[in-house]
């Protein structure tokens, strides 16, 4: 199969500034990263007279050395707290990814306890749900770093208590279906969240700082009267040697990571290795910021992303010469085959059916899916409608919902209204979704939605005779594009838990790699269900 | 006189050594080994190989009935014995000879006559060798020892008068101190040779250990091979050996030559023999003792005249006539030998055991390693490794040669005395040719391992983070960034790297955050764009690493506790339900970790509960008769400052 020769020149003035822009969002995007990281900082000083590690430390600590780190959801919450965004500390109150500990990879989600106490955060249960998803759907152990204040009794808000109900359901279902659960318990974790260690099937306490109860003192004295210290009602040596909540008594943070760790080296599991793999591409990652547009309006050969990202630059074009606009190619990436869908233009008829074609070989043969989101949707028009568009789409659709292959979706520029749902947009629960800085998702453009009110707006007036208030519909149309560009933004989007997380164009084939290795490992692993999950005696 | 199968009865290096001359003689080599030495080198080495017995060197390589019939069993018509074991028994020898097998080695008579240092000196006195002042009579009396030693002066020596390899030897710097040195050299001595005879010397300070190798045919030919110097000893045994020796000019290595051909001649002595004799400051020699056997430095002499000493020992002991005369030995250059010894010179050279993980011998130089990557060193026998030897034109060649060897050499999983040879070789004095026997416990402080460097956690760290027990196994796709800490101790010091990998690329800081020139490039590691080699070994979850010049051992703290010890718990609970039936210890006293504390009775057997940590009992929570529930406190330990972090 030939190497796909690129016509992209990446010395012309053009890709200078596209790569400067293209530098430029990246660096923002890494800056919102940031800012958890900076707000812990505060808090620094007392964890180190605690004893304390950080999180961002526990969490380090406990991967092996070396080991990758799919961070997910980084932007929970971002802009949802706060009006002003550039206040705003997206995270969501947690360190999420999955990385490997003792040679086993895992879902690893630690509380962010240097910010708020550990307090959760706006989108901070979406994104606890959305992880305990993953570790469900991939079949991964689940390791919990616990130390939390609790819910902030100021910004109680009931659907987050009854949804809260979500984790610990979750946790029932990943012990029963075979996942182990290995909880930390490093501070305090108490109330609601004393049952995240209870419903765990290994917990390790930390010595004179794990505190897990139902009430504490406070709320012990306000109910019944009755007084006690934090330590007499459920310190960790408590745990350990009365209540037997706590399976392992460590002496410190690194003592009880080093524990965690220990257990997970001992668990039955399969540890094989996949190696990554695969010849290269021919074409360095870094040229994706010379031609990747900001403005989705700038047209490109998806194929040259894709260069940029499968072994070898290899790619064997699908129907190349049929419905051109969508894309469709196998390829290999680190080695694993791949079924790669990616937009030239809109949808049409021909594309639509192409795709479904494409999709069921795939499915046939048991080839993962890519879909690279760079659509601004389904062709509209008399012909193409004539074509039987709708039908042509809907067929696209309902190929792209029931693949039974893993389907991973990856917003690399424009995703828009059915389109969206063509490519396999959050809706249809890819595998994973990943989203670059660059990306727009939107039911469809502000501009075409500002315009479609004004006609409307226009038509309604012209019926009742009435004079156009042309100061109102100003008004109204930058409302409308304000609110519409606002919400097709990446970091927007991926702060509301559209996607699983933003990255750097430039890590997409390691990204793509892991994320495939991920949903191949899950597909080959048979858990050992149990009827109703661990429990305690 | 004529055989065609020798049985080597030795295992190790030596077993090795003399193999490789009897095969180029056309020998069939049998060699013997212990159960401890099924998979020994020296077994794969040789034609045909016999089990003698247990690991016990008493009832293998020491049984004289064992090798005889191994012998028999394989039809070996000779037996070569090496150095120790057998190899200056007159029994052995003797026996070998009722049983018609040729011993390669001296007849019994002169071993007899050499084995007893007291008669030695005596006899030597008699053929006008100059001896070290002292006595060496047969009254061995409390009384008479004690008016000889006065007699003497101090310093003085007390040897094993059957003794040898530093057995059974003390010296003594005061009066008052000569009973107890007495008692103790008498005891090992029993313990090591059977005999409780020992002869006292004045201690010669600053003297040097020269010794002169001799040759003799059984038709009357003795020559004399030149001296080794041998005066680098610690625990009054040899580690460095060289000849010629710097302190020798060709009058005196004349007139040593000499006092060496008498003394053999006076013994009728027929083979390869050494005449050790001490050198003092103003030149004076005397004679020490004759070894009649080849000596574990005889390669020093090898390189240095050109001969093979064992083919020499072989011919000899078919009959041949030495084929060269005194006049034909010629002294070319210089060599020297270090020897390797598993032993750790920080802990007065204690021996080591352990496993051999890492194993590359030096190249361009003459190694005779009696080991091979993966060697299990035990207990039972001479911890001696390897003995790497230099040879060159001039003597500061030939060290040269011999420091870039040692600095080659790489043995990991066993502590060795690498690092002090390195250093003995490359000290001013050594350098200078001036070190006497008195070398190292002068220099004690200056020849034992510096305090590890930064650069030496900076390695040790990168060899950790890139395949210690915690790293993450396998090519995986570099996703993320994450900054890792991997905190290290060694001899005691802490230091602490941090990594940051950012997609595959890694960066490298102090703990402070300064960057550091450090990186892991196709796991090849390179610290200031230069890439290095270095090589490391896991044992037990510590790391042996050969950084620059120097071996050390790490240990990964990263996730140990720094609150308390995380090996103990310094509360005591009772495991079970039962009735205290002994409290072992009281408030204010010091146990040591697995030290019973409380015993509880149940169900008729009795539960010893341990102190989980070493430190001071603090509190006892029980009394003998309390009935106690299971988890129930029984004691507090106040762990020592030493286990905490």
């Amino acid at each position: 199969m030939p190497k796909f020769e690129s016509r992209i020149d990446t010395q012309g003035r053009a890709a200078k500034e596209n790569r400067e822009t293209s530098l430029a969002r990246i660096a923002e995007w890494r800056a919102l990263e940031r800012r958890s990281l900076d707000a812990a900082q505060a808090a620094e000083k007392r964890f180190r007279e605690r004893g304390q590690l950080m999180p961002h430390e526990r969490v380090a600590l406990l991967l092996d050395t070396g080991s990758p780190w799919l961070q997910l959801s980084t932007l929970a919450g971002y802009a949802q707290e706060v009006d002003d965004p550039r206040k705003s500390i997206p995270g969501g109150g947690s360190i999420t990814g999955i990385g490997i500990v003792s040679g086993v990879r895992c879902l690893v989600s630690a509380t962010n306890s240097a910010i708020a106490a550990g307090a959760r955060q706006p989108m901070g249960l979406e994104k606890q749900l959305r992880a305990m998803d993953i570790a469900l759907e991939q079949k991964l152990p689940f390791v919990h770093l616990v130390e939390s204040a609790g819910a902030n009794l100021l910004t109680y808000q009931v659907e987050h208590f009854i949804h809260g109900g979500g984790l610990y359901n979750r946790l029932a279902k990943l012990s029963a279906a075979g996942n182990p659960l290995i909880t930390i318990v490093h501070g305090a974790s108490t109330a609601g969240g004393a049952y995240m260690p209870g419903m765990s099937d290994y917990v390790v306490m930390v010595r004179n700082r794990s505190r897990a109860f139902l009430a504490g003192p406070a709320l012990l004295k306000a109910a019944t009267g009755e007084e006690a210290d934090e330590e007499t009602i459920g310190g960790a040596e408590m745990h350990a040697t009365v209540s037997g909540l706590a399976e392992y008594l460590a002496e410190d943070d690194r003592d009880a990571i080093g524990l965690a760790r220990e257990l997970m080296g001992v668990l039955e599991w399969d540890r094989s290795v996949e190696s990554f793999g695969g010849e290269p591409p021919a074409y360095p990652a870094e040229e994706l910021l010379d031609f990747v547009p900001l403005e989705a309006r700038r047209s490109y050969d998806v194929r040259e992303v894709l260069a940029r990202i499968v072994d070898g630059s290899v790619i064997a074009d699908f129907k190349p010469l049929y419905g051109p606009a969508t894309v469709c190619a196998h390829a290999r990436v680190a080695g694993r085959a791949v079924g790669l869908i990616g937009n030239n233009g809109p949808l049409d008829p021909a594309g639509a059916n192409k795709a479904t074609h494409f999709i069921q070989v795939c499915c046939q043969s048991g080839t993962p899916l890519v879909f690279l989101h760079n659509t601004t949707g389904y062709i509209v028009g008399v012909d193409s409608e004539r074509a039987g568009m709708i039908k042509h789409g809907s067929k696209m659709i309902q190929a792209v919902a029931n693949a039974n292959v893993a389907r991973i979706a990856l917003h690399i520029g424009a995703s828009v209204g059915a389109g969206n749902y063509g490519m396999c947009g959050r809706g249809f629960n890819p595998d994973f979704a990943f989203t670059w800085p660059n990306a727009k998702t939107t039911v469809m453009g502000g501009e075409q939605a500002a315009l479609t009110m004004e006609f409307v707006a226009r038509g309604a007036a012209r019926r009742r005779g009435a004079a156009l208030d042309e100061a109102m519909l100003a008004e109204q149309r930058s409302r409308i594009l304000e609110s519409f560009e606002r919400q097709a933004d990446a970091f927007y989007t991926s702060g509301l838990l559209l996607d699983d997380g933003v990255i750097d164009p430039r890590d997409t084939r390691a990204v793509l790699a892991m994320a495939l290795d991920l949903c191949a490992s899950a597909r080959r692993r048979s858990l050992r269900p149990i009827q109703f999950g661990v429990a305690r005696p | 006189m004529r055989f065609e199968t020798l049985l080597i009865a030795n295992r190790g290096e030596i077993a090795l050594r003399v193999m490789r001359s009897a095969r180029r003689l056309g020998l069939r080599c049998v060699a013997v080994y212990s159960e401890a030495d099924r998979d020994a080198p020296h077994v794969r080495a040789a034609d045909a190989a016999v089990c003698i017995g247990p690991a016990s060197a008493a009832e293998s390589y020491l049984s004289i009935e064992r090798i005889l019939d191994a012998c028999r069993r394989t039809a070996a018509q000779a037996v070569h014995p090496g150095y120790g074991f057998l190899s200056e028994n007159p029994h052995f020898a003797r026996a070998c000879g009722e049983a018609g097998i040729v011993f390669v080695g001296p007849p019994v008579e002169p071993i007899i006559a050499m084995a007893n240092k007291s008669a030695a000196k005596r006899r030597m006195q008699a053929a006008g060798v100059a001896c070290i002042p002292g006595y060496s009579g047969k009254d061995q009396s409390d009384a008479r020892l004690a008016d000889e030693a006065q007699r003497i002066g101090y310093p003085l020596m007390i040897k094993a008068a059957d003794g040898g390899g530093g057995r059974g030897m003390r010296r003594v710097e005061r009066r008052d101190e000569f009973a107890a040195a007495l008692a103790s050299a008498r005891t090992e001595s029993e313990q090591a040779f059977g005999s409780r005879e020992v002869l006292l010397e004045r201690s010669l300070e600053g003297a040097r250990h020269v010794e002169v190798q001799v040759m003799a045919d059984a038709h009357g030919h003795v020559v004399h091979l030149g001296e080794r110097d041998c005066s680098v000893q610690r625990r009054h045994q040899k580690v460095i050996e060289e000849s010629p020796s710097p302190a020798v000019d060709a009058r005196l290595r004349a007139r040593l030559g000499e006092l060496a051909v008498t003394a053999a001649r006076a013994v009728g002595y027929v083979g390869a023999g050494t005449v050790e004799c001490l050198l003092d400051s103003s030149g004076e020699s005397y004679f020490m003792e004759m070894n009649t056997r080849l000596q574990v430095e005889h390669p020093v002499t090898e390189l240095a005249t050109g001969f093979d000493l064992v083919e020499l020992q072989l011919r000899i002991a078919q009959g041949e006539a030495l084929p060269f005369a005194q006049d034909d030995v010629e002294l070319r250059g210089h060599a020297i030998e270090a020897r390797l010894y598993a032993e750790d010179p920080a802990q007065q050279f204690l021996p080591q055991t352990g496993t051999l993980e890492r194993w590359r011998a030096a190249q361009g130089v003459r190694v005779d390693a009696g080991v091979e990557q993966g060697t299990r060193v035990t207990p039972y026998y001479d911890p001696m490794l390897a003995k790497i030897i230099a040879h060159g034109a001039t003597r500061d060649e030939a060290r040269t040669r011999l420091v870039a060897a040692l600095r080659e050499t790489c043995a990991l999983g066993v502590v060795t005395n690498r690092d002090f040879l390195i250093a003995c070789l490359t000290h001013p004095e050594f350098v200078a040719g001036k070190a006497s026997t008195g070398f190292v416990a002068a220099h004690r402080a200056a020849l034992l391992a510096p305090a590890p460097l930064e650069s030496d956690f900076l390695r040790a760290a990168l060899v950790c983070y890139a395949c210690g027990p915690r790293a993450v196994r396998g090519a995986r796709p570099p996703v993320g960034a994450l900054t890792q800490t991997i905190e290290l101790e060694c001899d005691g010091v802490r230091g602490s790297v941090r990594i940051r990998r950012e997609g595959a690329t890694l960066s490298v800081y102090s703990e402070n955050g300064e960057p550091l020139p450090a990186a892991i490039r196709d796991g090849d590691l390179e610290i200031g764009g230069v890439s290095i080699a270095v090589d490391h070994a896991w044992t037990d979850g510590l790391l042996w690493l050969q950084a620059g010049g120097a071996v050390r051992r790490f240990s990964d703290v990263t996730l140990a506790a720094r609150a308390r010890a995380s090996a103990g718990d310094p509360l005591l609970r009772s495991p079970l339900a039962g009735r205290v039936a002994a409290v072992l210890a009281r408030p204010g006293e010091t146990v040591k970790k697995g030290q019973s504390v409380v015993v509880i009775e149940s169900m008729k057997m009795e539960n010893h509960v341990a102190a989980g940590v070493n430190g001071i009992v603090t509190e006892v929570l029980v009394r003998v008769g309390m009935q106690v529930a299971p988890g129930a406190r029984l004691a507090v330990i106040d762990p020592e400052p030493a286990e905490q972090a």
